[in-house]
């Protein structure tokens, strides 16, 4: 397949899941800066997610504070923010239409109905009191698209790219919506907005209910950690992100008679970390540092799937 | 019998089609075509005008009838002419006997915009420079066909040819079956023979083909994506591209492969930075140092551009007697060209009565219909040729053939012109049909779709139609082959003939 191509597969479904991911983390802060008004700590949700968005810096430089207004612009409709919700759809449906044929017709579609539906919206309907519909529909629209590819797509390298992209995209927000709660979770507090909080981690990854299938026991900020990193029953966790992920690389190795290259060893030192890990060592280390070289170690794996596909 | 009626009968069984068929019907027919066209995502960028970029160029669903006896004879006439050009391309990029011979002006070949100096002496492979032509054509008389123009850089529409026979396959199956209308739809594997059998030497014995656009912000991105997919072959941009000790590769996720023939969409001087110009960022550096080394083949050949040239067109039919020893099939239309005293003075004086047209416009731009034009535009048009005679030709308004369209108050006769594909590789291929381009305007003879022109499906009937050679489309007035006589009273609609390369070619 054409490099480019499979650039463009790649970049379509990180943005498509990277608008999900905003929109699960933006209803999730609205929902906690309500229920923590009372209790003070309002801004820092917004602090948190902006954190989690990898933006600060490009934030801070056009707006003054993390207010509700300034955190759910920035991430909605701010076109100098890559990571916003329509800078997202849009730069999906960029790279769907650079690739219309490696496409199927429903995933074309879902991309594109989306795009049209979006830009037919007045502002008024994707903020304020209609903030959650918006953000509900966007969660929908992700999972129409990822529904579409999964049902619809032949099981050749134009899917694994675009599996990949999923797949290295979610890994990176895990991680991200974990380590800015990272302090919650490693003092073993019990306050009633710490406990608020957990549920909220879990609910960023459509968990909490999860959680309770998978532990039968009340939240402990230790069975978080380990449900959102090494559990591979969550298909949001770190674990299931990353063995997909090898996964992936592997196929497309396979496929190419067994070409490989410093992606799919890094690939797999990741996938057997997760694997073979245990919470307690993790949190001995510092779950901190754990998560800063997890965000690090899969902006490298990008940046080396990238250089052995795409632009060699 | 009069001569037209053949063509005349070939219309009966539409006739009684369109009469069976109650407008309703065909409104909604249109709706449905509309709509299949977009969805499929069948646009045509429309660029200055403001609003939506992205338009769908309007099909009209009548289809434009041409009797194979007609065609072949216009076949005939196409093949020779393309052996002609080609001929003609290998000559001025080789020894250059037309112009040793005194049979066109040096200058007008060797200092014109088209023609590239890097060609010359450069052999490309199977000697052909202009693997797919486009010639436009228009009919003004029973059997009487001209030739508009000739297209030898990239000429484009050749999707809607097959697009469109598609639309009318789905929305009138049984008008379709009720003739025997030639087939169309092997165009893209005759276009791949056509690439493949052109490969260098060097090459693989299955070699490897890509069609090179310069993106989707093309207006014919549409027609690059349908015709690389109906082929099975990679639409490459620039940068997929890239040139190593001489060798073409294009960047696949499973390393460098090897590129054999490129079917380029790209004007000449976007090709190669390094050769053009230096500032094209959809260009492959070091292409054109590949070619001359003869590791890739180019469709068509870079330089194919000076044989289409509008200055150099009146020279066509003396290149057929030149090269070929032969009397000219087709038609040229008279053109007098500026730069000429004679033919200047001529045109200054008569200028209520001609076409007068940029020799490197393109798309229906820059051009004056006499008879339409205000005498302001005349007096500007006077000016632009005393100062720059060189920039510009003139053309008598020709009787153009109408065809039944479809129109807001019912049926009436519009101009058309037509666009078959000419292939050249090992041999020359034709595939029986192209591109109708209809004036939707009544009384224009612009076809452009940048112009507001449609498009119709063009049916190469097999035999001489069905039903009994009747009346005809009286209905339709003069709707079929007016002779240029008739025509003069109907000076209205008569201004000039259409222009082409609207398709971007």
């Amino acid at each position: 397949m054409l490099s480019r191509t499979a650039d463009s597969l790649f970049w379509l479904a990180r943005y498509t899941e990277r608008a999900g991911n905003v929109a699960r983390g933006l209803a999730v802060a609205s929902r906690m800066a309500a229920v923590s008004a009372g209790l003070g700590a309002e801004d820092d949700e917004w602090r948190s997610l902006l954190t989690a968005s990898g933006g600060d810096a490009s934030f801070y430089r056009k707006y003054e504070a993390p207010t509700a207004e300034a955190v759910v612009h920035w991430l909605v409709f701010d076109l100098d923010n890559s990571s916003g919700i329509v800078a997202c759809i849009e730069a999906a449906r960029r790279n769907a239409r650079a690739v219309r044929t490696a496409l199927t017709v429903d995933m074309w579609e879902s991309l594109n109905d989306t795009w049209n539906q979006m830009r037919a919206m007045p502002p008024e309907a994707m903020e304020g009191e209609k903030l959650a519909d918006f953000l509900g529909w966007v969660r929908e629209r992700v999972t129409l698209f990822n529904g579409a590819a999964h049902d619809t797509m032949l099981r050749n390298e134009a899917w694994r790219f675009v599996h990949l992209g999923t797949m290295l995209e979610r890994a990176d927000n895990t991680a991200r919506l974990l380590d800015v709660k990272h302090h919650l979770l490693t003092e073993e507090a019990e306050g009633a907005v710490d406990y608020v909080q957990w549920q909220a981690v879990l609910r960023s990854v459509s968990a909490l209910r999860s959680y309770h299938w998978v532990y039968r026991d009340r939240l402990t900020p230790r069975r978080i950690a380990e449900l959102m990193i090494l559990r591979p029953e969550l298909p949001r966790s770190l674990m299931a992100c990353f063995a997909e992920v090898a996964e992936t690389l592997e196929a497309i190795a396979l496929d190419q008679g067994g070409r490989r290259g410093e992606c799919h060893r890094l690939a797999g030192t990741l996938q057997a970390q997760l694997r073979y890990g245990r919470i307690e060592a993790i949190m001995e280390e510092g779950l901190h540092a754990f998560l800063t070289t997890m965000i690090e170690r899969t902006a490298a794996l990008g940046g080396e799937i990238d250089a052995f596909y795409i632009r060699h | 019998m009069r001569a037209e009626d053949g063509v005349r009968a070939a219309y009966a069984e539409i006739e009684r089609w369109l009469r069976d068929t109650p407008r309703e019907q065909l409104d909604a027919k249109r709706r449905e075509a509309e709509l299949l066209f977009r969805r499929i995502g069948i646009t045509f960028a429309v660029y200055g005008e403001g609003g939506d970029p992205e338009r769908l160029i309007p099909f009209d669903l009548i289809p434009r009838i041409i009797t194979r006896s007609e065609w072949d004879r216009m076949a005939a006439g196409l093949r020779q002419r393309v052996r002609a050009l080609n001929a003609f391309l290998a000559d001025v990029y080789g020894g250059q006997e037309i112009i040793r011979a005194g049979r066109i002006p040096a200058a007008l070949v060797l200092e014109n915009e088209g023609y590239r100096a890097e060609m010359v002496g450069l052999k490309p492979p199977g000697g052909v420079y202009t693997h797919v032509s486009g010639i436009d054509m228009v009919r003004t008389g029973p059997d009487e066909f001209y030739v508009l123009e000739d297209n030898c850089r990239t000429p484009s529409g050749v999707s809607y040819m097959l697009e469109n026979r598609e639309a009318m396959l789905r929305l009138f199956p049984r008008l379709c079956a009720r003739h025997r209308v030639a087939p169309v739809s092997r165009y893209p594997e005759e276009l791949l023979e056509t690439l493949k059998a052109v490969a260098p030497p060097k090459a693989a014995a299955d070699p490897c083909v890509v069609l090179l656009t310069p993106g989707p912000y093309n207006s014919a991105y549409y027609e690059h994506c349908f015709l690389a997919d109906e082929m099975g072959i990679e639409v490459v941009e620039g940068a997929d591209l890239c040139v190593e000790n001489d060798v073409v590769h294009m960047r696949t996720t499973a390393g460098p492969r090897r590129v054999d023939v490129i079917y380029r969409r790209i004007d000449d001087e976007f090709l190669d930075p390094k050769a053009f110009r230096p500032d094209s960022l959809v260009g492959v550096p070091g292409l054109m140092s590949a070619y001359r080394a003869g590791n890739v083949a180019l469709a068509n050949a870079p330089g194919a551009g000076i044989a289409d040239d509008k200055a150099v067109y009146p020279y066509v039919p003396e290149m057929i007697r030149f090269y070929l020893g032969e009397e000219p099939l087709l038609a040229n239309v008279p053109t007098y060209l500026c730069d000429r005293e004679e033919d200047r003075r001529y045109v200054l004086s008569n200028l209520d009565k001609l076409v007068v047209k940029l020799a490197k416009g393109s798309g229906g731009y820059g051009m004056m219909i006499g008879p339409h034009a205000t005498r302001d535009l005349r007096e500007e048009f006077r000016a632009r040729i005393l100062a720059r005679p060189g920039d510009y030709i003139a053309q008598p308004t020709l009787a153009l053939s109408t065809c039944p369209t479809v129109v807001e108050q019912g049926i009436a006769p519009r101009h058309v012109d037509l666009r078959p594909f000419i292939l050249s590789g090992k041999e020359i291929r034709i595939v029986p049909g192209g591109l109708t381009r209809v004036a939707i305007r009544e009384g224009s003879l612009v076809v452009n779709s940048s112009q507001g022109g449609g498009t119709k499906d063009t049916w190469i009937l097999e035999d001489e139609g069905p039903g009994a050679p009747a009346e005809g489309m009286q209905s339709q007035g003069q709707s079929q082959g007016q002779s240029q006589g008739q025509s003069q009273s109907q000076s209205q609609s008569f201004g000039s003939q259409s222009q082409s390369q609207s398709m971007g070619g």
